[in-house]
């Protein structure tokens, strides 16, 4: 079989009509998911039996916290390919990522907080899972402060490559935390090697806004990345044909 | 057309033979004669030691911000012994985290400034060790003098003598780590004006698990509890850091040199 479908990911205008492209594709079942989740999650699902309807921030607060991860993995995994191949889109793509895993992180941690106060009585508890999580907002405004200092463009993607790269290490231990301390988080009820805990009545808007959310990063990311590649290539021939077009 | 000033292409006599025969292992040395990478990391880090001696003032400011921090505590919150000694590992470690932050700044200021780190990267000796080696002279610097320093700060914040030989271990340890992952910071940052808040935003987010670690080791010596699952750790996370931080390093010096 060819491997040029692969190999065209690397070019720069094909890459910025691919994502045009697809964008929709992704949108509108990002869309529809996280609509039908949170009816779901919000008014099907029945009240918990502890915690009343206080719970049904998970239906925000998991997604986002699982989204922090996967957008920090994905970044870290086209820096390296980057760092690897030396591929220019790959860069653009980890440079797209950061701002999108540092907003998935504040909320995460926001929307904590706020289920934390009714639930443990504190909006902020110094445990493992909550501090890991905080360092991984950090990683990722220390990934854009690099980015923004150096000027050089080349030598930027490849100084945070090597930081997102370095920085990967964090993402074991916030997902671990709860297994390996003592803490006051509560421990994986769905992303666990055994059956999730969770009844499915709960389990499925969740799962449903999971991937509403995953499929919605992918969307935006798509729309981050042709204005990165657009940044990039700004004196490019190919630049000034697509924006006539 | 004879050109009298031109010598290329004529023969070489004898003893002009000999001669370039005699020298020529410079340019290309035979196996045994090539320095191996261990030397050439004794000789940088021979060189960065014996350089810092010549400025003797520079190498007293890291401790005199860690005395200083150190003093500031009692004077915000307590003079009280009794409450000093409850928060003096974590002040202790502030202290240093933050000292070691300040001396991370010249760790490759001057040779990046002067050309060397770019003879380093040039010289066909492995950048890696090269980076071990200037790292290992930050800590003989930096690291095991805030070490040997912290029993008089710790006295000055109530610690119980007998806690003070685990402070010292555990301290010395932890800055072991400190430089590590500071070297990949600095190396990152390289050049860049007015560094010092990123080189922080950048190096203190990966060092939390020592502070976390030491800090606990500190504060079981201090109350008299087992010191061996945290100190065991902070030994793991040298151990870690030994092995990669230098690649890590060497990998960012090469991406600041381009």
């Amino acid at each position: 079989m060819t491997w040029t479908w692969f190999h065209r990911l690397a070019s720069p205008p094909y890459v910025y009509a691919l994502a045009q492209r697809l964008t929709p594709w992704f949108a509108w079942p990002a869309a529809l998911l996280m609509a039908g989740g949170l009816w779901g999650g919000l008014v099907l699902a029945p009240p918990d039996y502890q915690q009343g309807d206080g719970f049904r921030i998970i239906y925000v607060h998991a997604p986002s916290a699982w989204m922090s991860l996967m957008v920090y993995t994905t970044m870290a995994v086209a820096a390296a390919v980057g760092l690897i191949w030396r591929i220019k889109v790959a860069h653009a793509v980890a440079a797209s990522c950061a701002p999108i895993g540092a907003s998935f992180t504040f909320a995460a941690l926001v929307t904590g907080a706020l289920w934390g106060e009714p639930m443990w009585g504190t909006y902020w508890e110094w445990d493992p899972r909550l501090t890991s999580e905080l360092i991984l907002l950090f990683l990722y405004l220390g990934y854009m402060g690099l980015r923004a200092a150096l000027e050089e463009t080349t030598r930027a993607d490849r100084a945070s490559a090597v930081l997102a790269v370095v920085g990967v290490v964090n993402v074991p231990i916030i997902h671990y935390s709860v297994i390996w301390w003592n803490s006051l988080h509560q421990a994986p009820s769905v992303m666990r090697l055994a059956r999730p805990t969770m009844p499915p009545s709960m389990l499925v808007p969740l799962l449903m806004m999971l991937l509403g959310f995953t499929l919605f990063f992918a969307a935006v990311l798509l729309v981050r990345l042709r204005g990165e590649v657009l940044n990039r290539e700004r004196t490019a021939s190919w630049v000034r044909e697509a924006l006539q077009a | 057309m004879r050109s009298g000033a031109t010598q290329v292409g004529h023969a070489l006599s004898a003893r002009e033979l000999a001669a370039a025969e005699a020298t020529a292992w410079v340019d290309n040395p035979a196996p045994h004669q090539r320095a191996s990478a261990l030397a050439a990391a004794r000789l940088a880090l021979a060189r960065d030691l014996r350089l810092a001696f010549r400025k003797r003032g520079q190498l007293v400011q890291p401790l005199a911000f860690f005395a200083l921090v150190t003093m500031l505590f009692p004077l915000a919150i307590s003079p009280e012994l009794a409450r000093l000694r409850e928060i003096a590992p974590g002040v202790l470690w502030v202290a240093a985290l933050l000292a070691s932050l300040l001396a991370l700044e010249f760790l490759f200021r001057d040779d990046a400034y002067d050309g060397t780190l770019e003879q380093y990267a040039l010289s066909g000796q492995s950048l890696t060790w090269l980076m071990f080696a200037k790292t290992a002279a930050h800590w003989l610097l930096t690291g095991l003098p805030l070490a040997l320093m912290a029993p008089l700060a710790g006295l000055s914040l109530g610690v119980p003598a007998r806690a003070l030989p685990a402070i010292v271990a555990a301290i010395a340890v932890g800055t072991v780590v400190l430089s590590l992952i500071g070297s990949i910071g600095a190396a990152l940052t390289l050049g860049v004006k007015r560094s010092g808040a990123l080189l922080s935003l950048l190096t203190l987010p990966l060092s939390l698990p020592v502070l976390i670690f030491g800090a606990r080791a500190t504060q079981l010596a201090v109350g008299g509890g087992p010191l061996g699952p945290p100190l065991e750790l902070l030994g793991a996370l040298a151990v870690l850091g030994v092995t990669l931080a230098p690649l890590a390093a060497a990998a960012a010096v090469r991406i600041s040199l381009e």
